[in-house]
């Protein structure tokens, strides 16, 4: 095994730079080395200048999803010897605007998230003092594959109708109102129905996969969303059936 | 950093998708196969329709059809337009059970299973049909 | 662009499309297209007549025609939308997508409850 690897990280800055360019680095390659540890050997031993996102470093926080040779992947669990015999190329996350090097801004992604109300919604409140809201094994089964979500967005940078409508509400976003509207406990529905059947929410979406192939944590955010259509079309049929409910 | 800007007023870079996105990777190149087989669907009801026509317009233009049916092109054109179809065929089976998962006694069904059991209704609507205008 | 009460039925059409072009499309090309043209198959012209005219098949064959041709129509104006980039064309897309459907679907009406 060779004892380096090249990176070819895209640098960004906006007060030099009118666009995004290459610059390769060599860094140590060893086994149990990920990308990340790469980036932070150059921040550290080589150019203190590179700006990326980083903290946890074990696929929890989400906060370091780039392009690994043009896939979007968390660079901490990513590691160089998959990639070699390199150069790989590490570049910011597709389809977000790059703040800087491989700094992109997640703002747009962080305005959508509240939209679908990403949260327990109740009717009418259950005092603390009546205990736990339990649930059956069956019950937790029907949403907690989504809700292992990190919003790590990689799913984002691998939705090509994302990349062509930065309007549409995107995969993680609808992933994460499913995992709401399938919980026993949750009323919010209706409220997140209104969001989702916007020309802006599901029916964008023409199932191309690849944010369920991007996936770090198993979410299938593809398959939620084709779900959501389903239960959107039978509410739609609902409303002109019985008029005064639904939509 | 949550701001929806760089926050310090320095113009952020936007990339623009090519028009030839789907050129980029084999998944892309997939999924837009995928979505032009709808093409060959269209055409598919184009041909069901002339065969119709020329069988209930009478014998001579029955014949008449099978000859431009047998044409080299129009043979090529189908075989090509046969191959989009299976494709279809293949990609909806294998869809549908992420799309929509079914459950029997509150227990998910295994997607191998739907897919199989979708396979079985092509099997027994292919030889029915082909009963019904052989024999 | 169709607006949210239209999405839908589009979307359910297209499925349904979907469904029958996968089930039925492949059988019927290959017969009629190659099977029957080619010669590998070769039912008399009176027994093809019977088959095809019987009221049950004549009813399926206009199901499936039309609900495939709406699959066509919702599938390639997202192809349009997405693999060419023509989003702004919105309108005139939709009109022409699933107009052609709806002049085919009666086309497929009238071959098959009027002409057969």
């Amino acid at each position: 095994m060779a004892d380096s690897i090249t990176l070819r990280v895209t640098r960004y800055q906006p007060e030099v730079d009118d666009e995004p360019r290459a610059q390769d680095f060599d860094v140590p390659l060893r086994e149990n080395w990920v990308v990340l540890d790469g980036l932070n050997y150059i921040k550290d031993r080589l150019d203190g200048t590179l700006s990326y996102r980083w903290s946890c470093r074990m696929g929890i926080c989400g906060s370091c999803g780039m392009m690994v040779d043009g896939e979007p992947a968390l660079t901490c669990a990513t590691f160089l010897v998959d990639h070699a015999p390199g150069p790989i190329r590490v570049e910011p996350l597709a389809n977000f605007p790059v703040v800087r090097d491989l700094v992109v801004d997640i703002g747009d992604f962080l305005e959508k998230l509240p939209r679908v109300s990403p949260w327990i919604v109740r009717d009418d409140d259950i005092p603390v003092d009546e205990g736990e809201s339990l649930q059956t094994p069956e019950e937790l089964a029907d949403y907690k594959q989504y809700s292992m979500c990190i919003n790590c967005m990689l799913c984002y940078s691998a939705c090509p109708v994302y990349g062509l409508d930065p309007d549409f509400i995107g995969p993680a976003a609808i992933a994460l109102a499913q995992r709401y509207n399938l919980d026993s406990r949750d009323d919010g529905a209706a409220k997140r129905l209104d969001v989702l059947i916007h020309p802006d929410g599901v029916w964008g979406c023409t199932f191309v996969g690849e944010c369920t192939t991007a996936c770090p944590k198993d979410v299938d955010p593809a398959g939620a969303i084709q779900r959501y259509k389903l239960t959107a079309a039978m509410e739609t049929i609902k409303s002109y059936v019985s008029p005064g409910g639904g939509p | 950093m949550t701001g929806t800007g760089t926050g310090t007023g320095q113009r952020a870079y936007r990339p623009r998708m090519s028009l030839w996105w789907w050129a980029r990777k084999r998944s892309y190149t997939l999924f837009i196969l995928r979505e032009l087989s709808s093409v060959f669907v269209a055409w598919f009801v184009l041909f069901t329709l002339l065969t119709v026509w020329s069988v209930a317009r009478g014998e001579e233009r029955y014949e008449q059809f099978l000859d431009f049916a047998s044409n080299p092109l129009v043979v090529a054109l189908n075989v090509l337009a046969l191959a989009f179809l299976l494709f279809h065929t293949v990609t909806w089976f294998n869809l549908t059970p992420k799309a929509m998962p079914v459950k029997v006694r509150g227990r998910r069904v295994p997607s191998t299973v739907v897919i199989a059991a979708q396979w079985l209704g092509f099997v027994v609507v292919s030889a029915f049909v082909v009963w019904l205008v052989v024999s | 662009m169709p607006n949210r009460e239209v999405e839908p039925f589009a979307w359910m059409a297209f499925s349904a499309g979907g469904v029958a072009a996968a089930m039925f499309a492949p059988i019927l090309l290959f017969l009629f297209g190659l099977a029957l043209p080619l010669g590998w198959v070769s039912p008399d012209h009176a027994g093809l007549l019977d088959a095809l005219g019987h009221p049950l098949t004549r009813l399926a064959l206009l199901g499936v025609c039309a609900a495939a041709l709406f699959h066509f129509a919702h599938r390639f104006r997202y192809t349009l939308y997405d693999g060419l980039q023509l989003a702004r064309f919105g309108t005139v897309i939709t009109a022409g997508c699933y107009g052609l459907a709806v002049l085919g679907s009666a086309a497929a009406a009238y071959i098959l409850l009027l002409v057969l």
